[in-house]
């Protein structure tokens, strides 16, 4: 017979190598799939390296996907860290899109470095107040932030579809429904062939680090996050370190939706976030809230998706395939937590 | 009695990772016996009880039960080999009556019979003389009618071995002295008792013999009656201990805090605190005897301001605490630290480490943005010797330490803060006897330094040879003001429930 006993306590190597193997246990299996599919697993997971890091374009185009996850999953960790549950970071970067967005269309004309630092605080600034509603509530009336904020994630696309169909659609655009294109001076200049939202998000990396670990504010966040009990006790004001992290943690957002709409699509849309919010949460998540590994994780993540949309091309796999291998390897990576845990052993006989 | 012990574990050993909670455990107790299971936390006494009641299975040993060896895989295995568990915190459906919590989990068909069960429940309680009103809710119940109610419900399921883990911690001297005459009732009818408990005097009113353990062994088993408390706490610790408690004269000083007419108000607007006044004086213990729930923590609580006043004063040093933040009232001199059950709840971050819980109170005023922890650093080293934590390291997180160490951090940090006002509320709660008693000196060493302290405590013999005077609440209210040198455990009991002392204090 085997049992469960829970581990005292795991070293760090020991926990990362077992998460290491059920990545691979997760490309195994997906791997079987692949082989129903008739195609040659080690064939597909070559190319797929192979598509996200095989040339300096594939590799641009994977630091531009890895970009907006990065910083989004610095902006849930903050407010992660505190437990506030923070699952509105795709409305939080729609809204900060929307009030970078308004800069741009409303003042093209303007300076590019001056037009951009605008579109900038506008990002973080829509992004702040979208989140500070549930914050807001949750402060005063105790309201249960998962919900309120998932649920604004959805008035927030909307508002931005309303817009792209309605107020904002562009006449120039032949019925088709778009806002129009952003002025050159509003688009994030390149350096290096990757538009200089690689900068920031190195930057706010070890400013987050940082902040949680060295400051005051920081420090009062994980007491808080710990025991709300404790905080009141040495006299941690509560209601404004909730409201605190909680702009801070929507900013980000909302600057990531800044960076996505002058950087990557070069105007407003719907679909500008795409879901990052949500992806941004699992890698807060597998990162443990630490910044420096939220650098790494997400830089994997969106090789992982640059990677599977290649091999839908080069071998025909269907798209659905291809995120059956995300979610295999998510699937694996959270259920190996409990390995970290619990460890298994063989039953000891009852013999004297 | 038989020849063969109705019970009988032989060799138990369990390990939970590295720690072996128990090591070859030997015991045997009789029918018609209570036999009390005596040692300090950490001792091995909950781990060998939770394996009888076949809640852990042993990794070695064996199990007899009237001389035939049993092996239990489920608690249900051993309900059927007659052994029932009486747990410290009682497994009980708060909203249904004392006659649904029976029912639950019986297997008597898709329809009940509520009358015949009652019939069964009334048979039973007469004769083991147990008062239960079964159609009373549990949450309109009193620890000891809980308690009374758990005691038949493993009754009914047939037990004949009753194990009673510290049943006696939250009761006041009348509820033990009730448990006891039932315990004497069961023992009279042939039922096996085994009683768990760390309270010498307990052990020596109740038990027939004892079993010692310590650090997961067997130390020795010895009749009752040949047995001293000094010699019980001497095999418990292993080395001789100094029982008693010293009460420091200290000439009374000018008064520290006054609490006025203080009323304080729940969530659900229920008066947690009615009418309270006290006062401490520089240099004074004053005690707080209580039933758990009946106003202590409000009491911390709102003289630290972390609960809102409805109305009354506190006056500390001639000014009015009321409506200020924690924070300023930290900054004043007064520490407040309160040790919950799970010891963590309030005042500690389980997380982290030994540096950054010796911060909390304090960091905020260091100047600008980033935190220095060197200071904090200093400090951890210097409790760490101090008062002897058991530590890897002082970046460790403290939720991995045991109890002991972790409220020696605690204390520690607050004693550092040379406060002038010090409340305490439950400083040993679950602590060996050496640190218990270190832990004392401690306190009255703060005493002599003409500190003022609120001493919250269950332990009403601590209490009376700790402290001055003895204040008892019960449900929000003082129902009596003793000087402790003339106050009896008795007396206190009375005054826990309710009964208001004629003699107020002088």
């Amino acid at each position: 017979m085997l049992r469960f006993v829970k581990r005292d306590e795991i070293s760090k190597r020991k926990s990362i190598m077992i998460k290491i193997a059920s990545v691979m246990l997760a490309l195994v299996i997906f791997g079987i799939f692949i082989i129903f599919l008739k195609k040659n697993p080690i064939q597909v997971y070559q190319s797929m390296i192979k598509g996200s890091f095989g040339s300096a374009y594939s590799t641009k185009e994977t630091i531009k996907l890895a970009i907006p996850l990065c910083i989004a999953a610095l902006g849930v960790s903050v407010a992660f860290k505190m437990q506030f549950w923070n699952i509105g970071a795709e409305g939080q970067i729609m809204m900060g899109a929307f009030f970078a967005s308004m800069f741009a269309l409303k003042m093209p004309n303007l300076p590019r470095p001056m037009l951009l630092i605008l579109m900038m605080a506008g990002g973080v600034l829509g992004g702040s107040l979208w989140a500070l509603i549930p914050a807001i509530f949750k402060a005063k009336w105790k309201t249960n932030e998962t919900i309120v904020t998932l649920m604004m994630n959805y008035i927030a696309i909307k508002w931005v579809t309303f817009l792209q169909y309605g107020p904002l659609k562009d006449p120039k655009a032949k019925g088709f429904p778009k806002i129009a294109n952003f002025t050159q001076n509003a688009i994030l200049p390149d350096l290096f062939g990757v538009h200089i939202g690689w900068i920031f998000a190195l930057i706010l990396v070890v400013v987050v680090y940082i902040f949680m670990k060295y400051t005051k504010k920081g420090y009062e966040i994980a007491v808080l996050g710990e025991s709300e009990k404790t905080a009141l006790y040495s006299g941690i004001n509560i209601k404004k370190t909730i409201i605190i992290s909680i702009l801070l943690s929507g900013g980000l957002c909302g600057l990531v939706g800044m960076i996505q709409a002058s950087g990557v699509s070069g105007t407003l849309a719907y679909n500008v976030s795409g879901g990052v919010g949500f992806t941004a949460i699992i890698v807060a998540w597998l990162s443990s809230l630490s910044a420096p590994i939220i650098l790494v994780i997400s830089i994997l993540f969106a090789a992982l998706e640059q990677g599977g949309s290649f091999i839908q091309s080069s071998f025909g796999i269907p798209e659905a395939a291809a995120q059956i291998l995300q979610a295999t390897i998510l699937f694996f990576v959270l259920g190996s937590e409990f390995f970290i845990k619990f460890k298994i052993e063989r039953k000891v006989g009852d013999a004297l | 009695m038989s020849k063969v012990p109705y019970i009988s574990m032989k060799k138990i050993t369990k390990t939970f990772g590295k720690v072996i909670a128990n090591n070859n455990i030997n015991l045997e107790v009789n029918s018609g016996e209570i036999h009390a299971l005596l040692g300090e936390n950490g001792a091995g006494k909950s781990t060998l009880m939770n394996i009888l009641s076949g809640i852990y299975t042993p990794d070695r040993g064996s199990i007899f039960i009237s001389g035939k060896e049993e092996k239990f895989s489920s608690p249900k295995d051993a309900i059927h080999a007659k052994i029932g568990m009486i747990h410290q915190h009682f497994k009980l459906v708060e909203v249904m009556t004392s006659l649904e919590n029976i029912m639950l989990g019986q297997k008597t068909g898709f329809f009940v019979n509520k009358r015949k069960l009652a019939k069964e429940l009334k048979i039973l309680s007469d004769q083991y003389g147990l008062e239960v009103d079964l159609n009373k809710r549990v949450y309109d119940m009193a620890v000891g009618e809980k308690q009374i109610l758990e005691i038949l419900k493993v009754l009914y399921r047939g037990a004949k071995i009753l194990v009673l883990d510290e049943p006696t911690t939250v009761f006041t001297p009348q509820e033990t002295k009730k448990l006891f005459q039932i315990m004497y009732k069961m023992k009279q009818l042939g039922c096996a008792l085994i009683f768990i408990s760390h309270k010498m005097d307990e052990v020596i009113e109740v038990s027939d013999k004892v079993t010692i353990l310590r650090k997961g062994e067997t130390i020795v088993t010895v009749d009752t009656k040949d047995t001293s408390p000094e010699n019980l706490a001497e095999l418990m610790v292993g080395h001789p201990v100094d029982l008693s408690i010293n009460r420091v004269k200290v000439k009374a000083k000018e008064t520290l805090l006054e609490v006025k007419n203080l009323k304080v108000v729940d969530e659900d607007g229920i008066e947690s605190l009615k009418d309270l006044s006290f006062d401490i004086k520089a240099g004074e213990i004053l005690g707080v005897a209580g039933i758990v729930n009946s106003g202590q923590k409000e009491i911390c609580e709102a003289i630290a301001g972390m609960q809102p006043v409805k109305a009354g004063k506190i006056i500390f040093q001639g000014e009015d605490l009321v409506g200020k933040n924690t924070r300023d009232i930290l900054k004043k001199g007064i520490s407040m630290s309160f040790i919950p059950e799970d010891r963590l709840g309030m005042g500690l971050v389980g997380s982290m480490d030994m540096v950054d819980n010796l911060m909390l109170k304090e960091y905020h005023s260091q100047k600008g943005f980033f935190i220095d922890k060197k200071p904090a650093v200093a400090r951890a080293n210097d409790i760490i010797k101090k008062l002897q934590v058991k530590t890897p390291g002082i970046h460790y997180p403290i939720k991995n330490l045991s109890g002991g160490n972790i409220q020696k951090i605690l204390l520690g940090r607050e004693l550092a803060s040379d406060p002038k006002l010090l409340i305490m509320a439950y400083p040993v709660r679950g602590l060996d006897i050496n640190t218990c008693y270190k832990i004392y000196d401690l306190i009255n060493e703060q005493k002599k330094n003409g500190v003022g302290i609120l001493l919250i405590s269950e332990d009403l013999d601590v209490l009376i040879q700790l402290s001055d005077r003895i204040m008892v609440v019960c449900s929000g209210e003082v129902t009596g003001m003793l000087q402790a040198e003339k106050a009896t455990k008795e007396g206190i009991g009375l005054m826990m429930t309710g009964h208001k002392s004629k003699v107020k204090e002088a």
